[in-house]
């Protein structure tokens, strides 16, 4: 009872330091910030639970009928009341394969960011701030890595693992290998542009005094040094963000993205791409406001995230 | 590179502003497909879209015309002196396009050309031991065995001039392991109804009219020049049709013919395609690689095999996937080739509930997993045909997993027996079953039958037929193979494909089922 | 420096090699070019007598040290496609990619730098925000769809500009261009659009988020206090501190703007590099993808080299330590 009251009490706490704190203060604030929260908030809650939520499951192959494709949405004549925003080319529910395809979207786009974030900034204050062989051989890694155009290196990875998985994996790991192509062909801008910073961070006076104090290296990195650096990073996530889904997209364009019966959100606008003359606009364009709308929420997200946490700019 | 070259290029470049002022009020045909042909040297590439091109420049022996019919063209006649000699007499007074004549000694050159280790062609015409000049006008094809389709096999050899080959030291196709570019991957000088221009592959190829074509008499096309850009993206493709820039494009969208056909000043032209789709399952392995099935195939057993063919609902697939644009298909070789009958294409009918049977009465009640391997670039809709196809047999419970990747990764899986199932289209430039049942149906480890399907008495019939040249005996024959293939259900027939060329009204260009286009059958419109 | 820029060079020769070897391993995973070469109807045999005739039998290394002799005598082996040399077709098709690279990326450097600094400067106004809005849903949009939406508008519905190829080229010897040719300029419009949209976002965002710093700084503050004109504090002072990571994303951008080229090239029917490198993959064109990859790598690691130079020159913090910049 004693601990679980303690623990009560500090949630209590947790929720009042928020709510009192200047990033929420400057949140509440900013109206456009808001409701790109709510959007993505919304986005994350129908991809996640899209199983629940949506009318149909258009993953399931064996529930579609070929005869109700290219249904346009239900306002339109000849719609169909059971598919709101109409059906695509295979007769999947364009709402559902959104909901479906964002989950898709945002697992492969947030888990690739994730990834070179993680590696690219590690690498790159490991490099910048220790210097010596370190720095050579991961920037020239880098430089390697940033020669060949990241669809190249998306597709290499893809062929590696064509080959090293069986047949019957391929299928079920489609996702991950897309996650590691897309992930590893975006940490050198991390790396380059965190290295960068770290040059001119580290000739600092802070930094020259938390030497002199006696500051175990790694611990000024993380505490000094990371934070004054993660405003560029955080400019970079957002759009690398929009950047992994639309590479997801790119990659589905030249054949070795997500299995096409489990469309993500770029699988969508590229196939109803082939139908922007055909005059079944709906197969793209929902789709299409689905990804800017998103992607337009999370950058304005990140965007507010920077100014509030950049301290120069309080 | 050199300079004269890029001189030449630049002075192409002027004389194309020159001439294509509209003062002349010539005919020009601007048109488009999405790949070019691979080179312009007519023995080097085995492949439709270079025969189309080398057509236009040069001339065959017998030429597929419009309706495909086999046409004496150089050639005016032959003889069979005996079962291994074919005996020519060819067509006087030709000219090729520098002046000079025509003779026996091209006709030993070209076809010698096609059979030399760099040709692409020496595999289709390899029954050929040798070729005699009899006199100027006269030539004699001796074969290794007795060869009933000898013309057929020569509608893809083209004639070069002996003179002009050694001249530019192209007595050879390019070798793809040499390092200098031979003369004739981008000059071609020919018999044919148009000369070559100006070409630069991938980017632009201008042909202007031969006004000596012996031809010209018989096929008086009124076409002065063609300009050719390939354009590799569709929606570009039709966006360039629908804005006039273009004349003609030859691989329309099918999702885009309706509002071709609706837009003022354009036109379709469709027919029946000599490429039919259909997918193979390996019976011929005890264990399948991608199944959840283990220990045993389940594809081995024919129940299992009928039951996917009776799961697939091919009207649906014509309808919604290929627009109606598509023939629903019981063999896998379309109505214009040889052994072809309306008896043997009649499909067993859709029936989801006797596939449901079948598949129980095989033991597999609720079905099994299995992957299907299908191409992304190659044949019309190939992955959206595949996704119904998954669909579909979904609702019997065999789960099916789709991999849709590019052309050259898919057709080494099924070459090397990769894959447990896979969609295979099957174009027949013999216009002969027994080409069919030599890739598709013989037995064999390697290539393209993939079904691991392998039956001693067949594969005896079959190399009976390659030899046969008593024709009614022949054809009983192909139609026994013909039924066995039915009976055991090798392979999952789909649809015979259908072509569509869109073209401005000002244009008829007569569309032919090889896909390949003949400008001298063009009409203008005033 | 002088020393600097040796070292860096040598560096740069080590990354070659090993692009070179990433470059010509990445062809054992594209497909069997010998499958698209013979037709299919070629035998077994036929097959095997092919692969011998190209080298492809023999063990990697072989087939490494030739592919490193052969490209650093600038051959390149003949296209198995279109049975050219790599090098000439290469040679024809860089003058396009080029400028249309060069358009963008002015494109992108002029729009994207001002506007920039002016959502920098005046980061409240509804004017910076619609900037930013509309920026961003330009980059949202995925580049093959900018692309038919361009075409749809101005070639389809206007009937304005060409939707495919580049116009009338004049050659300037051995340098194709078609910036002399109202058709060349007309044709540049819409694909140096596409490409430049997304590149100019970037710089774009991270000029304002540099200024936006800059312009918090005391000595900014100071230099109001002194009474300086606006565009003199904008400019001079501010702007020029937002240079070293500009300079950066722009130089890096420049590569990446190459690679990117790749799709538009697609799209607009361009006929240079990147449309041949796409044209090569579906084909499995080994010596084409290997020549393209091996280019594509020399121009990014001159533009990393030069990056790293001008460094010296914009940051004098840098020119005071050496050994810092060097990573000693």
């Amino acid at each position: 009872m004693i601990e679980n009251q303690s623990s009560l009490a500090k949630i209590n706490d947790l929720a009042f330091r928020i709510v009192d704190s200047d990033l929420f203060y400057s949140f509440s604030r900013n109206p456009i910030v808001v409701v790109s929260a709510v959007i993505t908030f919304v986005f994350i809650i129908a991809a996640t639970f899209a199983p629940w939520l949506a009318p149909h499951n258009p993953f399931d192959p064996a529930s579609l009928d070929l005869m109700e494709a290219s249904t346009p949405p239900v306002w339109l004549e000849d719609g169909m009341s059971k598919f709101m925003l109409g059906t695509d080319d295979q007769g999947r529910d364009i709402l559902s394969t959104i909901m479906f395809g964002s989950r898709v979207s945002l697992i492969v786009g947030f888990s690739a960011v994730l990834f070179s974030v993680f590696v690219g900034v590690g690498s790159g204050l490991l490099a910048g701030y220790l210097g010596g062989w370190l720095d050579t051989v991961i920037m020239r890694l880098a430089d390697v890595q940033l020669a060949i155009p990241a669809i190249l290196i998306a597709l290499m990875i893809n062929g590696v693992v064509a080959i090293l998985l069986p047949p019957q994996l391929q299928h079920e790991m489609a996702i991950y290998v897309l996650i590691l192509a897309i992930g590893v062909s975006d940490w050198p801008r991390y790396a380059r542009v965190t290295r960068g910073s770290v040059l001119v961070e580290r000739n600092k006076e802070y930094v020259a005094a938390a030497q002199v104090i006696g500051v175990h290296p790694l611990f000024i990195m993380l505490r000094h040094v990371l934070p004054n650096i993660m405003g560029p990073v955080l400019v970079m996530a957002t759009i690398g963000l929009a950047l992994a889904i639309i590479t997801e997209a790119t990659l589905s364009f030249l054949g070795v993205g997500v299995p096409p019966t489990t469309p993500s959100l770029g699988t969508m606008i590229r196939v109803g791409n082939n139908y922007l003359f055909s005059g079944e606009w709906w197969i793209t364009f929902f789709p299409c406001t689905a990804l800017v709308t998103l992607v337009l929420a999370v950058n304005l997200m990140g965007d507010w995230l920077r100014d509030a946490l950049n301290p120069k700019l309080r | 590179m050199s300079i004269k070259f890029l001189s030449k290029i630049s002075f192409a470049f002027v004389t194309v502003a020159l001439t294509a002022s509209p003062v002349f009020a010539e005919n020009v045909i601007r048109w488009a497909s999405q790949g070019d042909a691979l080179t312009s040297d007519p023995h080097a590439a085995n492949e439709s879209p270079t025969h189309s091109a080398s057509r236009k420049v040069y001339d065959v022996l017998y030429y597929n015309d419009k309706d495909m019919k086999m046409t004496p063209w150089l050639a005016t006649g032959h003889k069979l002196v005996n079962a291994k000699t074919w005996e020519f007499s060819l067509r006087k007074g030709v000219k090729f396009h520098d002046g000079s004549n025509f003779t026996a000694d091209d006709v030993k050159f070209s076809i010698e050309r096609a059979l030399s280790p760099t040709s692409d062609l020496k595999g289709d015409i390899s029954s050929i031991q040798e070729v005699k000049v009899i006199n100027s006008h006269t030539v004699q094809i001796i074969t290794k065995e007795p060869n009933p389709i000898m013309r057929n096999q020569l509608t893809n050899v083209f004639m070069m001039s002996k003179a002009w080959s050694e001249k530019h030291k192209v007595t050879q196709p390019q070798d793809r392991a040499g390092k200098q570019e031979t003369y004739a991957v981008r000059h071609a000088m020919g018999t044919g109804p148009f000369k070559l221009e100006l070409r630069e592959p991938d980017v632009k190829t201008i042909l202007v009219k031969n006004n000596n074509w012996w031809g010209l008499k018989t096929y008086p096309h009124q076409v002065d020049k063609i300009i050719y850009t390939p354009i590799a993206n569709q929606a570009t493709r039709v966006a360039a049709l629908l804005s006039g820039e273009l004349d003609f494009i030859l691989d329309p969208p099918l999702q885009d013919l309706d509002r071709i056909k609706n837009t003022a000043g354009l036109h379709l032209e469709q027919t029946a395609q000599v490429r039919t789709i259909f997918l193979g399952m390996n019976q011929g392995v005890k264990e399948l690689l991608t199944s959840n099935v283990k220990g045993k195939n389940p594809l081995s057993d024919q129940r299992v095999r009928q039951a996917m063919y009776q799961a697939i609902n091919v009207e649906a697939i014509k309808k919604k996937v290929m627009r109606g644009y598509a023939v629903p298909a019981g063999l896998i070789t379309p109505p214009a080739v040889h052994g072809y009958t309306e008896a043997l294409n009649k499909r067993r009918p859709y029936d989801v509930s006797a596939a449901k049977k079948l598949l129980t009465e095989a033991g597999y009640p609720s079905g099994f997993s299995i992957q299907l391997d299908c191409p992304n670039n190659r044949y019309i809709n190939d992955e959206g045909i595949c996704q119904a196809v998954v669909g579909m047999l979904g609702k019997i419970g065999i789960k099916v997993n789709l991999s849709a990747i590019p052309k050259t990764l898919h057709f080494p899986k099924i070459k090397n027996r990769e894959t447990d199932f896979y969609m295979l289209g099957w174009g027949v430039s013999s216009l002969d079953s027994h080409y069919v049942f030599n890739y598709l149906v013989k037995g064999a480890d390697k290539g393209w039958n993939g079904t691991g399907f392998a039956d001693a008495d067949i594969d005896a019939t079959i190399l009976e037929i390659g030899k046969e040249v008593d024709f009614p005996k022949r054809d009983k024959m192909i139609a026994k193979v013909w039924q066995k293939l039915r009976d055991n259900v090798n392979y999952l027939p789909i649809h015979h494909q259908v072509i569509v060329w869109a073209m401005s009204d000002k244009l008829d260009i007569p569309i032919v089922a090889d896909d390949g286009v003949r400008f001298i059958y063009t009409k203008f419109k005033k | 420096m002088i020393a600097y820029i040796i070292q860096r060079a040598f560096q740069a020769l080590a990354v070659m090699i090993v692009v070179s070897l990433v470059s010509f391993m990445l062809f054992n995973f594209v497909g069997d070019p010998v499958d698209n070469m013979v037709g299919q109807e070629a035998t077994y045999e036929e097959r095997v007598a092919m692969r011998d005739n190209l080298g492809l039998n023999d063990p990697f290394l072989v087939q490494f040290a030739r592919f490193v002799g052969n490209a650093v005598k600038g051959e390149f082996g003949i296209s198995y496609r279109i049975q050219r040399p790599v090098a000439d077709l290469i040679a024809e098709r860089m003058p396009a990619t080029l400028e249309l690279v060069i358009a963008s990326a002015f494109l992108s450097v002029l729009l994207g730098i001002p506007m920039g600094v002016y959502t920098g400067i005046r980061p409240n106004s509804w004017l910076s925000r619609s900037i930013l809005v509309g920026s961003l849903v330009g980059v949202t949009l995925p580049t093959f769809v900018i692309g038919i939406l361009l075409i749809y508008i101005f070639s389809v519905g206007l009937g304005v500009l060409p939707s495919f190829g580049r116009g009338e080229a004049v050659q300037l010897g051995w340098w194709s261009t078609g910036f002399l040719t109202v058709t060349g300029w007309k044709a540049i419009i819409m694909p140096s659009v596409t490409l430049a949209l997304f590149q100019m976002t970037i710089i774009l965002r991270l000029v304002r988020s540099e200024m936006l710093e800059v312009m918090r700084t005391d000595y900014i503050k100071f230099a109001r206090a002194r009474g300086l004109p606006n565009q003199i504090i904008n400019f001079g002072h501010a702007f020029k501190n937002t240079l070293v990571p500009v300079i950066t994303i722009v130089g890096l951008n420049l590569g990446s703007l190459i690679a990117f080229s790749i799709i538009t090239e697609t799209v607009f029917q361009w006929p240079g590099m990147g449309f041949l490198f796409i044209q090569a993959v579906g084909f499995a064109d080994i010596p084409v993808m290997a020549a393209y990859l091996v280019m594509v790598a020399v121009v990014f690691v001159s533009i990393n080299l030069f990056v790293d130079i001008l460094y010296f020159v914009v940051d004098p913090r840098l020119r005071a330590d050496k050994t810092v910049a060097a990573g000693n």
